[in-house]
């Protein structure tokens, strides 16, 4: 089926599509869509959906929903965020499988309601406290945000981990043809041997993060640190477009992604052997794979609608500061394709 | 209940409720239905003591961990553990909205009127006069502002139907929250909505008393500002 909707729907179908039964989120924009969806669809499919009384609350609530075994998620956009990140550390320390959406807006503080990417140092460096990592998932489309989603879902399970979904209220708002097949199966279902439903038959279980006893803390975070390794081997993706023998290369992910794609076609036009490599997956980030990339000439772009966050992770791939610059806008601004195109002329 | 050493301190209420709650849990043969969810604070450990599931939340946010297992798990019996810090300050927001909402869960809150993990600081809860050690010489209402009743707080909300404070000071109080306990589940059970017990409880670490004295103080000082008995639901008979 071919549906016209917005990013923040698909987000929510693809999330009910992949098993969701639990939904808690407060109102922001310039995710409401996505809230307002899920209040629609999730008593139509038996789940549960409730507004809560502040993201603090929204993010524990899934946090009890994942405990008791449920497909979970919250939405909010970057102040929001801000306010979960103690309720993602603690999902990430007791490893729940939970998916968190950040439809981002202008910052910092209160910032504007346009799209920005100010948030990609808070989603892929930690953000809460402690030693963890969220895997981040970058999508382009309205497509992208229900297939990404969808996928959350599985990887949050796969390694009982929290995934972030990283978009921009571009993205979020925008409409577009989503399509996929109305008879996908959802996620399949992983044995959940810590879920909590009552000791019936079995020993009691506790979930927990408290570990107070010499040294238990300490093995636990090298346990949560081999899973990390894991998932950095196994599963960094990115798109490469006409990389093959370009000499400057755009950077970007997300909607910067989309319009650098753009950019290369003009750029190509005019003889401008460029590429762009946009990575699917913030964290883990595609170092190696842009170091290969880089182990040619090629002179890289990075661009955000932020001050430079991500370039900084484009220069530890590279390993070459010289040939790694930054455009960026702040504030709700959106870099243009006339604007990419001189700066890579420029490189 | 387990068998385990107690890190409680001498005097301590904690290890009084919680026994009264693995007492009730048994004679309702609800163990293997129940899924408790533990605060942050003295009681954080509770989980080293009860036999059945148990999850941490984080400060204060213990109801809104309930409410999403509880919406995932309507058949089964969900309570919060919460003492003053967690329950009457940082999360007063998520046990006034869990109230609100009418959610089908219980709520045992333990009051001892001070931060009893952190080193004895001042609660919402803490009395006009107390020593604290954030209130230097004493707990002032114009500086520090005035005990917080939460439950009369709660006893205005519809989804409320069940609130009242007892206190653990001689058998018969003890025997009177173990009813408390008792009528919060079975409310639960009968999908009513949202109840509450409120224990008065001693700190004898924090006031500076012996544990006898500390019974006392609760009876003659404590009960004055935190007046015992239902607040709300009194002629609601299970």
């Amino acid at each position: 089926m071919k549906y016209l909707t917005t990013g923040n729907e698909a987000c929510g179908e693809g999330a009910i599509r992949a098993g969701c039964r639990f939904y808690a989120g407060y109102p922001i924009t310039p995710q409401n869509e996505l809230t307002a969806y899920m209040s629609k669809r999730m008593p139509e499919v038996g789940g549960v959906f409730i507004q809560s009384e502040s993201e603090l609350s929204a993010v524990n609530m899934v946090f009890g929903a994942a405990v008791a075994g449920a497909r979970s998620m919250t939405s909010s956009s970057s102040p929001g965020i801000s306010l979960k990140q103690e309720g993602i550390s603690y999902i990430a320390a007791a490893e729940l499988p939970a998916v968190i959406v950040n439809v981002m807006r202008g910052g910092p503080g209160l910032g504007n309601i346009a799209p920005g990417q100010a948030d990609y140092f808070q989603a892929v460096k930690g953000g809460g406290h402690g030693d963890y990592r969220l895997i981040v998932l970058a999508p382009a489309s309205v497509q992208e945000m229900f297939e990404f989603t969808f996928k959350a879902f599985s990887l949050a399970e796969k390694y009982r981990t929290p995934v972030m979904i990283l978009t921009d209220g571009m993205i979020g708002q925008m409409m577009e043809p989503l399509e996929f097949d109305d008879a996908i199966k959802p996620v399949p279902a992983v044995p959940k041997p810590w879920v909590l439903d009552g000791a019936k038959g079995r020993p009691s279980r506790s979930i927990k993060s408290l570990l107070l006893k010499d040294g238990e803390l300490e093995a636990h975070n090298i346990h949560l640190q081999k899973k990390f390794s894991s998932i950095e081997k196994k599963e960094v993706e990115l798109e490469l477009y006409k990389v093959k023998g370009a000499d400057r290369i755009i950077v970007a992910y997300g909607l910067m992604g989309r319009i650098g794609r753009e950019c290369v076609d003009t750029l190509r036009s005019k003889g401008i052997k460029a590429g762009l490599v946009r990575p699917l997956t913030l964290w883990p980030f595609p170092y190696k794979e842009i170091r290969k990339i880089a182990s040619g000439k090629a002179k890289f772009l990075v661009v955000e609608m932020s001050a430079g966050q991500m370039v900084e992770d484009v220069r530890l791939a590279v390993q070459d500061d010289k040939r790694v610059r930054f455009y960026g806008r702040m504030g709700g601004g959106v870099p243009e394709e006339k604007e990419i195109v001189a700066r890579v002329k420029q490189l | 209940m387990k068998q385990a050493p107690t890190h409680y301190c001498p005097g301590c209420g904690h290890g009084i409720v919680h026994r009264l709650i693995c007492e009730v849990l048994d004679e309702m043969n609800l163990k293997e239905k129940t899924v408790a969810v533990a605060p942050v604070g003295c009681s954080v450990l509770a989980y080293d003591y009860w036999d059945f599931d148990t999850t941490e939340a984080a400060h204060g946010r213990t109801p809104a961990v309930a409410t999403g297992i509880k919406r995932v798990l309507p058949d089964r019996l969900v309570f919060t553990y919460q003492g003053d810090g967690d329950l009457a300050a940082i999360g007063t927001a998520e046990i006034i909205h869990s109230g609100n909402r009418g959610e089908n869960i219980s709520t045992i809150f333990v009051n001892n009127g001070v931060y009893g993990m952190t080193g004895g600081q001042m609660a919402p809860t803490t009395l006009i006069g107390q020593v604290s050690t954030t209130t230097p010489g004493s707990r002032r209402a114009d500086r520090d502002g005035y005990p917080l009743k939460i439950m009369e707080m709660m006893a205005v909300l519809p989804g409320v139907v069940y609130l009242e404070r007892t206190t653990v000071t001689s058998p018969k109080e003890v025997t009177k929250t173990k009813n408390a306990i008792k009528r919060s589940f079975e409310i639960q059970l009968a999908e009513e909505g949202f109840s509450m017990v409120e224990v008065l409880s001693p700190c004898p670490t924090y006031w500076g008393l012996d544990p006898s004295q500390s019974m006392r103080r609760i009876e003659n000082e404590v009960v004055k500002a935190f007046p015992l008995g239902v607040i709300k639901g009194g002629d609601h008979g299970p």
